[in-house]
């Protein structure tokens, strides 16, 4: 499913270099639920954005669902990202003034699909998020363990085949984090693979896999 | 716009945006507007100046000059002969008869006394001129005609009223045949034109019609300047004293106050009336007249318009400045649009995660730039009409048929402000569409 091999990647500053991520390789497999677990700079939030196809990476390779994703263009990133990720956020990254049914339908928009199919989608992801009684609510009508909830519904919505989760219960409390938890556990139980990008051992614990990373290179189980 | 699902989700997006920053929205529409409203007014200025006045014949009307100035020294350095005639040539062109049609005029100051008792009698403007006049300049009228050629030799009183004479003096009804008294003599009403404004006076252009001066109240056949001795009006140069005092020692004399026109249907009757231009003027030669070397001409009526200077300075320079003016307008939007833009950084970075391309999001932006644009270019439009309004205000005369906007002019106003507002919008979209989404994502 996902397969990074030898990858690098370096911020420069004018007098600083930053070595976020050096050879680093990790295969996922498809089903699978990882937690990608390490402290504070280890190079977690890199990994997540060269994964997400948000930010390139200085050399290595990387391929997606078998395909590498080497020297495509913008156009071709974003529609790998539009059908085959699905972002979940910690702090949600719902958009403010739209309604929840119109943030689910954000990455259907791009999709191109009709009216029919996305108002169906959004609907079926709404339901399983629990959901499907506000449609119509904005996001400062909700609670944060909601805002996740309609946030998880946008990433399953375009029936993504990988999550990409970061710290997705970091911003809830305790009972609203369990109840995100097992969502994603239903989700990847009924076949979708998740990456989680975390710093919770506790959380960590319950994927099925844990990496953790620390200073740019992974430090264990890298691969499947 | 690629996708038309799409186009209308961001048309969407764009009047939502519009909507949700109604102060920041307001001040770009009014900055684009007013810039678009100040540039509009001087270009449908300038553009009025350079208009064609009457497009469906002006290749066939040809205004006619002749050289009889001093033989000492060329009429205002040279460049043209002088642009009227002598009462001697006019009327030898006239009885030569040789264009197509030809129409020789003067202005002139009459007193109309209304028939009705009760109105008072008020001064008019006439234009004294020849029975093809009215063929030559396809005047429309609204009742009667214009008088004929025998009309013209037999110095009948006769009276063609303008639409609002007629208006003031019979309240419009149909007056042909009604007796009308001007400066003391009766004169029988043979027509009454229908609403006829061109855009200038262009059959007088150079000489006392230039843009913005309306067509006078009255029309009467040329050679009643002389049988009434009526109060001319219009400019006269003399190189020569007269020899003599009175009426005919003028007309006999080498000023020149008439106008002449003619119509030449193609390039072939321009030759053969030029050349009998010449062969007149060698004629007249042969009398001891026309001294300077050969320089006859029948000039187009667009050519003539752009030789008279149509365009006023003050009209360029004022275009120059409101064109700048536009330009700062625009600055100011440019400022505005990225201040609302990168504002956008967080929402970018959202839909940049969930499968929004560069080009799709700069779509996006740019479309919203144009449904302000839109919105500034019709304010630009309310604010043209106001320009123009205020500019007529300066002038004496009522120069509101010359300065309207039509519709080209309205179109072009909220084409200017699409195209400006889209080209101001690119650089605070580009700027917008080239976050780093990650940054804006973990940000949050």
């Amino acid at each position: 499913m996902l397969s990074m091999s030898d990858i690098t990647k370096t911020y420069r500053a004018e007098l600083v270099e930053t070595h976020a991520l050096r050879s680093f390789s990790l295969e996922v497999d498809e089903g699978d639920f990882v937690a990608v677990t390490g402290p504070s700079g280890s190079g977690k939030t890199t990994f997540l954005n060269i994964a997400g196809l948000l930010e390139s990476f200085d050399s290595g390779s990387y391929a997606l669902d078998g395909a590498s994703v080497e020297g495509l263009g913008d156009r071709d990133l974003s529609r790998l990202r539009n059908e085959k990720i699905g972002f979940i956020f910690q702090s949600f990254n719902l958009i403010p003034d739209l309604n929840v049914f119109d943030n689910v339908d954000v990455p259907l928009r791009y999709r191109g699909f009709g009216a029919a199919e996305r108002r169906e989608r959004i609907e079926e992801a709404l339901a399983r998020v629990g959901l499907a009684g506000r449609p119509k609510h904005l996001p400062s009508q909700l609670s944060g363990g909601q805002q996740q909830r309609v946030g998880i519904a946008r990433a399953l919505a375009g029936r993504p085949r990988f999550l990409l989760a970061d710290e997705p219960t970091g911003n809830l409390d305790s009972e609203m984090a369990e109840g995100v938890l097992e969502l994603l556990e239903e989700i990847n139980a009924a076949g979708t693979t998740i990456v989680m990008v975390t710093h919770d051992p506790e959380l960590a614990a319950r994927a099925r896999r844990e990496v953790h990373l620390k200073d740019g290179l992974i430090q264990n189980g890298a691969a499947a | 716009m690629g996708d038309p699902g799409l186009f209308g989700y961001n048309l969407r997006l764009a009047a939502r945006n519009i909507r949700r920053n109604p102060v920041l929205s307001l001040l770009m529409v009014a900055a684009i507007g007013i810039g678009i409203g100040a540039s509009m007014s001087m270009v449908t200025v300038n553009y009025r100046f350079q208009s064609n006045p009457i497009p469906a014949k002006s290749d066939v009307l040809h205004y006619v000059r002749l050289d009889s100035w001093s033989p000492d020294e060329p009429y205002q350095g040279g460049e043209a002969p002088p642009p009227q005639l002598t009462y001697l040539d006019a009327s030898a062109l006239m009885r030569a008869n040789a264009a197509y049609r030809q129409a020789m005029m003067s202005r002139a100051r009459l007193a109309l006394e209304p028939p009705d008792r009760d109105l008072r009698p008020y001064f008019v403007q006439a234009r004294a001129t020849t029975a093809g006049f009215f063929a030559m300049f396809d005047v429309p009228f609204r009742y009667g005609g214009g008088w004929s050629a025998e009309t013209d030799d037999a110095a009948e009183q006769v009276v063609v009223l303008k639409a609002a004479t007629n208006d003031r003096v019979f309240g419009g009804e149909n007056s042909v045949g009604r007796q009308l008294t001007l400066s003391g003599r009766n004169y029988r009403v043979v027509g009454v034109l229908d609403d006829w404004e061109p855009p200038l006076r262009f059959y007088d252009a150079g000489v006392g019609g230039g843009p913005g001066s309306p067509i006078e109240d009255v029309f009467i056949p040329w050679r009643l300047i002389v049988a009434n001795e009526l109060q001319r009006q219009g400019n006269t140069n003399c190189w020569k004293p007269l020899e003599g005092e009175g009426l005919q020692a003028f007309l006999n004399s080498e000023c020149v106050w008439i106008q002449f026109w003619a119509e030449l249907r193609n390039a072939d009757e321009h030759r053969a009336f030029v050349d009998f231009l010449d062969a007149y003027a060698m004629q007249q030669k042969e009398l001891g007249r026309f001294e300077r070397p050969l320089d006859n001409r029948a000039t187009p009526l667009m050519d003539w318009i752009d030789e008279i200077g149509g365009v006023p300075n003050e009209a360029v320079v004022l275009l120059g400045l409101s064109v700048l003016f536009l330009v700062v307008c625009l600055i100011n939007t440019i400022g505005l649009l990225l201040a609302k833009f990168l504002g956008k950084a967080s929402e970018i970075g959202i839909r940049r995660a969930l499968g929004a391309s560069r080009r799709t999001l700069m779509e996006q932006y740019l479309l919203e730039a144009g449904v302000i644009g839109i919105a500034g270019g019709l304010l630009g439009i309310v604010l043209t009409w106001a320009g123009l309004k205020g500019i007529n205000a300066q002038f004496d005369d009522d120069m509101s048929a010359f300065l309207s906007i039509d519709w080209k002019m309205a179109l072009a106003a909220v084409g200017l402000a699409i195209v400006a507002s889209l080209v101001t919008s690119i650089y605070p979209t580009w700027r917008a569409c080239n976050v780093q989404p990650a940054a804006h994502l973990s940000a949050n």
